[in-house]
């Protein structure tokens, strides 16, 4: 995707030189002093909370930052995809396998866009879902906890990013591929793409009680790019939209020879049609391999499953399920506003953005309005399924989201703006700048049948000029819009996590009465849970010293250990005996090849010491957790390899023999 | 039936919302408790005002080298015999419906309630003042002597980064009732008897 901006700059020069609404947009002047009111706006006071929670992605961080509307402040990045030591995640026990895949253990993802689940077609807040694009997964975050609970694994896709889009009861999560692959992979040459590589298009389930991801069925499309996707909604609920390019089916040199074509595809797909069909055995049982990974907030620990089977549809065994509609020029986004009825179609190689009508899609296919097939899927006349389009809105347009008042706003990359327009007459009402290179747009609920239309986040690409420097890499960023009146409004500017993909917005009443204090320690179901400083231990199994430790202010117990040799793997199993809002210890052993615990009230967690060398080691807590937090500290005693050192442990002198 | 009996009777069966609602309640403000910390004391048992407070108040104290605060005292056994017998014996006097006996219910009410405050006071000095000689800090009052954290029996109090608030809860304000009512009872009973 980064690639793909990067090099439709280098035709920015170009294009702002051709175009005829090169409008300045990104004119230094223009972008003036801000009148006093939009500081206002912006400005929560301290104590004060944020209207909105803005989930916004870290793109190649491969992480979730949450961050608060207006105010654009940085409460916490969730680590989803990619490994953080902060918090221990993909290093400690219980979350590493998390990570785990068919590939083995990957600490990296590239995450693009977060969608929260809903209910009705509206926002309901139990969990946000993101799709990590390299190695192609999906993961949820639970917004109780906000950490990632479940991460699925999707076989025969690659490039996972016309995701992680949710239908309007959260029935499924929607996972495409960019880059079609051999099906079944196979050693094949790669200039026989065309016809043998297939795009698969997955489909999963989301169970409404536990929120548990499970592949339903994968369809198996024609070997194009499945770029972005959004699912119907009210009259067009049932169905799903994904925009196609490459459907020239090139293998080489892309921004060439895909952008051939006058026109792509945008495929509708009625899922309700094949879901049928599977619930009625149809489809093909296929091996496949893939994790699924799942953190059980009771033991306060992941486990992976491996699964090796798959459902894949055919579409040419459903007929009447799938449709393609001609869409000019590599279609990207694909946004569907809030009544259902209007598809949107960025092409963004096209002078104008295309709006296609579910009704007369129907209609189209009802009356068998059709202009030839591709593999045997009907292609729509153009003209058929055509609600309008907008025209000379803009240069490479991108993404649209809906603010409920019947408008809609486009960004646009190359001519780096946020174009307002009215849906049904399809009239540019306003342009706003953005600064640089604007890619995704978010309005909270922006793509639900309910959208909060306050304010519109851009997120940008590019930020050259607009903080103090950094040396060659600078921030990427985002801006926030007034959009309440005719005219939108810049109202503040500000740096973000990776790359700002895309973001899910809801209003913080929504989450914050749900938001969890603290883990109960009475409820925990950790293996290696140490409820009191009573039941605190040392145990030698083998060469395996598994420490049961617990940590309260301003202490752990126990705190002095002997009897560990050289060659050890020692097992910290450490317990936050907390149950107070807000009192996390951290923990971490000189030399330990890991990273810190960062253990919350009532949890559990254990990371691995292997010491090397005889002495002495300390350990102590990370997070300044009390007025004697300096105090809270132990030592393990390392002997040589067979010696004869009993095994012991103190809290306050007093020694115990370990078992 | 007489006014003054139906006073005295139902001023008496008051006592028993003690059996219900809190007594008492002691809480603790510090500026990293914008919820702050409560124990809520009902005759038989202390509680905690949010779930895990008093584990809370005890994580707090230590450093100060305060004890626990006992899940159970003697008190917790005493006290509700006590409340349990006083309402048999209103109630019954009710009924006899001689006012002199209005008046000496009350006057032993007060004492018995006088006592409870004293034990009260005696346990909270003891729990403000008996401080472990190891505690991780050690104040001292200007004048030298050791600084202890007693809390208010009775109103609001500023004990080092906390504000102790120490307040009548429902049942206390329930029993107030009940005892201006059997007061009021026995002025009524006394007209009644002259009339």
């Amino acid at each position: 995707m980064k690639t793909i901006f990067k090099s439709l700059l280098a035709i920015t020069v170009l294009s702002l030189v051709l175009s005829s609404c090169g409008n300045g947009g990104s004119e230094k002047g223009s972008q003036g002093a801000l009148s006093s009111s939009a500081a206002e706006k912006v400005y929560v006071a301290p104590g004060e909370h944020d209207e909105f929670y803005a989930f916004v992605s870290g793109g190649f961080s491969g992480q979730l930052a949450v961050y608060g509307l207006p105010s654009g402040r940085l409460f916490k990045v969730i680590p989803v995809f990619s490994v953080d030591a902060e918090k221990a995640y993909g290093f400690n026990e219980e979350t590493k396998p998390m990570l785990n895949t068919s590939h083995g253990f990957i600490p990296w993802d590239d995450s693009h866009h977060p969608d929260i689940s809903q209910t009705a077609g509206e926002l309901d807040g139990r969990y946000v879902f993101i799709n990590g694009n390299n190695t192609p997964r999906i993961a949820k975050i639970d917004l109780t906890t906000f950490e990632t609970t479940e991460i699925i694994e999707i076989p025969n896709s690659a490039g996972n990013h016309s995701s992680s889009f949710v239908t309007e009861n959260t029935e499924y999560v929607v996972a495409g591929t960019r880059f079609s692959v051999p099906y079944p992979q196979k050693d094949m040459p790669i200039d026989e793409y065309k016809g043998n590589f297939k795009g698969a298009l997955t489909f999963i389930a989301v169970d409404p009680k536990d929120g548990a991801m499970d592949i339903k069925f994968q369809i198996m499309m024609p070997g194009f790019n499945y770029d972005l996707s959004h699912p119907g909604r009210g009259d067009s609920h049932g169905w799903f939209f994904f925009t196609t390019y490459n459907t020239e089916e090139a293998n080489s040199l892309l921004e060439v020879n895909a952008s051939q074509n006058d026109k792509d595809f945008i495929a509708a797909i009625n899922w309700k049609k094949i879901e049928e069909y599977v619930n009625n055995g149809g489809g093909t049982k296929a091996p496949a391999k893939y994790a699924h990974n799942v953190y059980d907030e009771e033991t306060h620990a992941a486990t992976t499953t491996m699964k090796d089977e798959i459902v894949i549809v055919n579409p040419s065994d459903v007929p009447g399920a799938i449709y393609f509609m001609p869409t000019p020029k590599s279609p990207h986004g694909c946004d569907v506003d809030p009544s259902g009825e209007y598809i949107v179609g960025s092409g963004k190689l096209a002078a104008e953005l295309t709006i296609h009508s579910f009704s007369k899609m129907i209609k189209a296919i009802d009356e068998k309005k059709f202009d030839g097939d591709a593999y045997g899927i009907p292609i729509l006349q153009y003209e058929a399924t055509l609600a309008g389009s907008v025209k000379q809105p803009g240069l490479g347009p991108l993404h649209t989201e809906f603010d409920g008042k019947g408008n809609a706003y486009t960004t646009f990359f190359i001519s780096s703006e946020v174009v307002k327009w009215k849906l049904g007459t399809w009239e540019v009402i306003d342009r706003k700048p953005t600064y640089y290179s604007v890619g995704h747009l978010m309005i909270p609920g922006g793509n639900s049948r309910k959208p909060f239309g306050k304010y519109v986040l851009a997120m940008n690409k590019i930020t050259k000029d607009r903080y103090i420097p950094t040396g060659p890499e600078v921030t990427q960023s985002a801006q926030l819009y007034d959009i309440s009146g005719d005219k939108m409004e810049l109202l503040l500017d500000f740096p973000t996590i990776g790359e700002p993909h895309y973001a899910a917005g809801i209003p913080a009443s929504i989450l914050e009465a749900n938001s969890k204090k603290i883990f109960k320690l009475e409820e925990s179901k950790h293996k290696y849970v140490t409820k009191s400083e009573a039941e605190a231990k040392v145990v030698r199994d083998g060469n395996e010293v598994h420490i049961y430790m617990t940590m309260i202010r301003s202490h752990f117990a126990p705190d002095n250990i002997e009897g560990v040799q050289v060659g050890d793997k020692v097992y910290f199993h450490v317990t936050n005996l907390e149950q107070d809002y807000d009192v996390p210890h951290g923990i971490a052993m000189i030399g330990a090849n890991t990273s810190e615990l960062l253990i919350m009230p009532g949890q559990t967690e254990t990371f691995i010491w292997e010491p090397k060398q005889i002495g002495v080691w300390p350990f102590y807590c990370t997070d300044f957790c009390s007025a004697l937090h300096q105090e809270m500290q132990g030592y393990v005693r390392v002997s040589p390899k067979g010696s004869n050192v009993p095994l012991t442990y103190t809290l306050d002198g007093d020694a115990v023999d370990a078992e | 039936m007489k006014k003054s009996k139906l006073l005295m009777i139902v001023g008496s069966l008051l006592l028993l919302g003690l059996f219900v609602f809190p007594l008492w309640n002691i809480t603790l403000e510090a500026p990293q408790y914008p919820i702050p910390l409560g124990m809520d004391i009902h005759i038989n048992k202390f509680s905690d005002t949010h779930e895990f407070d008093i584990k809370n108040i005890n994580l707090m104290n230590h450093y100060v080298g305060m004890q626990y605060i006992p899940e159970n005292i003697p008190e917790f056994k005493i006290f509700p015999w006590v409340i349990g017998i006083m309402v048999v014996l209103g109630v019954t006097i009710g009924f006899i419906g001689n006012y002199k006996l209005f008046i000496l219910w009350l006057i032993l009410m007060c004492l018995l309630g006088t006592a409870g405050m004293y034990d009260f006071y005696l346990w909270e000095y003891d729990y403000g003042h008996n401080l472990n000689p190891k505690a991780i800090m050690n104040f001292k009052n200007p004048d030298g002597s050791v600084m202890g954290f007693q809390p208010p029996l009775f109103g609001t109090k500023y004990i080092l980064n906390f504000t102790a608030h120490s307040y009548p809860r429902t049942g206390a304000y329930l029993m107030f009732v009940g005892l201006l009512m059997t007061f009021v009872a026995f002025f009524v009973g006394k007209k009644e008897a002259k009339e």
